[in-house]
């Protein structure tokens, strides 16, 4: 039982430390990956192969290693 | 003190042509010998030298001839490249080794020179083929229907250290390191649980692990393989060969892959890692692993108590930075220990505190953001056709259609040194003696492989030349030599004079 503590102590120590550092830039760079997950979106919408349901249904592999 | 964690890269890829006989085999062999037509011209390709080959050797010490052995398949396009790699057909799918490395940096650079090889190779394939038709290349490990083929890693251990510790050591990192390693999977391949189960997984090979140890590769998989064919002096080393590993997109994540491995392979070696982490149940946990995305569940350790598989790595990285204080990291390189062990902090914090956060590394997290982005913009349900789409074309190594080149990957390559690293070996391992005298002599090679090469310069019998010892034949050894030499009896006879 000590050692599972002492297992599970370092990650709540660090969770303590990381909160308060993490907390005001999530909201700010929240907004900016959105922006590039649209943008992202956009040109997944362009290349994404236009049969892509046949694409997958076709893709078979022989097991490898 | 561990030795020098030599390490290497061996990647299957995924291949199929579109618009003409899908034959995986036919497919693979045009492939390399368009590639080998195009950059060698006139310039005879080597063939590979199976002399030395033992798949079926036991590292637990003994042979067994009736587990499923893998085959060498000799007929088969086979070449050495002047950048000391190994192109070849490995069952039915393309497969390219890189040369032997000596740190995780080194590993990315010729991981890279070897996706840039296989581009380049796309494109003279289908220069060969009719028009409409395509071979298309895919970096991944599951065709999503059951079949897996594997991303192999190998690194040079002692042989003096026990195999017993080595196995029960290694093993919680290789179950839970997928947590920044993990190139994800849309979809469930666990045998006897339908495809749907599961939206979204961590690693694209965790479904087909049933084995804690074991020699096999193709069939009932182990998480330790115990291939021993060290491909170097066998009173000395090992090769251990990893078959967990998911091939990777990001850099980032091949970086932290190797280097975190090499790291704890030289702890175990060095006795400084001992058995607190050892795991009760690795084989579901690698799967429990595989299919928490949240990161929460947790997997029981051989002492009774669980935990998740992120406090294992907290666990790992804290005896990493105990073990860099007590015997440094000149083994996996101080400069690149160091590196790597503060970006395995890094990756860790952000997998904690916000997943997303690690989407420029982490190809798991990377390729969910894709997924659920578009599920949600399109209103798709989860398992959709177009879902798994994304994960396929992830992996397309077609620059105009790959998903990870559009996702926001950080990278540590420049162009200009995976260019490079297509034509040029490693300066810091047997590789560089190995692609010198390719690019210089490659009419006086007869053959070549990871350990020696044979030398036809017209005298009776052949020369093969030894290269049982990773770490000589490095440009510091023989670049002058090679240099200086106008012929290749000019440099054998002055290798032997020395």
């Amino acid at each position: 039982m000590a050692e599972r503590q002492q297992k599970s102590k370092p990650a709540s120590e660090r969770e303590s430390e990381t909160v308060d550092e993490a907390a005001p830039p999530v909201t700010e760079s929240g907004e900016k990956l959105k922006a590039e997950l649209d943008d992202l979106l956009d040109e997944i919408d362009e290349v994404l192969e236009t049969n892509a349901e046949d694409f997958v249904k076709s893709y078979v592999q022989k097991g490898g290693q | 003190m561990a030795l020098p964690k030599v390490c290497g890269i061996e990647t299957e890829y995924g291949i199929v042509v579109r618009g003409a006989d899908n034959n995986p085999v036919s497919a693979s062999s045009l492939l390399i010998n368009a590639y080998l037509a195009e950059t060698a011209r006139e310039r005879k390709p080597v063939g590979w030298d199976f002399e030395d080959e033992q798949p079926t050797n036991d590292a637990r010490g003994f042979s067994l001839d009736d587990s499923m052995a893998p085959e060498v398949e000799t007929t088969l396009v086979n070449a050495v490249l002047t950048n000391g790699a190994r192109f070849y057909v490995d069952h039915a799918h393309p497969e390219i080794s890189i040369p032997e490395v000596r740190t995780a940096r080194e590993a990315v650079v010729w991981d890279r020179g070897a996706d840039e090889i296989v581009r380049r190779a796309m494109v003279a394939a289908n220069s060969m083929l009719g028009d409409g038709a395509e071979v298309v290349i895919h970096k991944n490990n599951s065709d999503g229907k059951g079949n897996s083929y594997g991303c192999h890693e190998n690194y040079l251990v002692s042989r003096a250290q026990p195999f017993g510790r080595l196995a029960r050591q290694i093993t919680s990192h290789f179950v839970t390191r997928q947590i920044f390693a993990g190139a994800g999977k849309v979809g469930c391949e666990q045998p006897g649980r339908p495809h749907d189960d599961i939206s979204f997984q961590i690693s694209q090979r965790a479904d087909f692990f049933e084995e804690e140890i074991g020699l096999e590769t193709t069939l009932k998989r182990p998480l330790v393989n115990t291939r021993d064919e060290p491909h170097a002096d066998p009173q000395k080393y090992r090769r251990l060969h990893v078959i967990v590993g998911d091939a990777n997109m990001s850099e980032m994540a091949t970086y932290l892959k190797v280097g975190t491995t090499s790291i704890v392979l030289s702890m175990i070696e060095d006795d400084a890692l001992g058995d607190d982490w050892v795991l009760g149940q690795p084989v579901p946990a690698i799967r429990q692993v595989s299919h928490d995305p949240s990161l929460t569940q947790t997997i029981q350790l051989a002492d009774g108590s669980r935990a998740t598989a992120l406090e294992v790595q907290w666990g790992l990285l804290e005896r990493a930075r105990k073990y860099e204080q007590s015997h440094g990291l000149e083994s996996i390189d101080e400069a690149v220990g160091a590196d790597v062990l503060s970006e395995w902090e890094a990756v860790l914090t952000g997998l904690e505190s916000n997943p997303d956060s690690v989407a420029d590394r982490v190809d798991w997290v990377a390729k969910r953001r894709l997924v659920d982005g578009f599920a949600e913009r399109h209103d798709v349900a989860p398992g959709a056709a177009k879902l798994k789409a994304i994960d396929l074309q992830y992996h397309d190594m077609r620059p105009d259609r790959c998903l990870a080149l559009r996702a926001g990957l950080r990278t540590m390559v420049s162009d200009a040194e995976s260019l490079s690293a297509m034509t040029h070996p490693p300066t810091t391992t047997r590789a560089y003696f190995r692609g010198r005298c390719l690019e210089k002599f490659p009419s006086d090679i007869v053959a070549a492989n990871w350990d020696s090469m044979v030398f036809d310069i017209g005298r009776d019998p052949l020369r093969r030349v030894p290269m049982m010892e990773p770490l000589r034949g490095t440009a510091d050894h023989v670049a002058t030599l090679i240099d200086e030499s106008t012929t290749a009896r000019e440099l054998l006879d002055r290798l032997g004079a020395d």
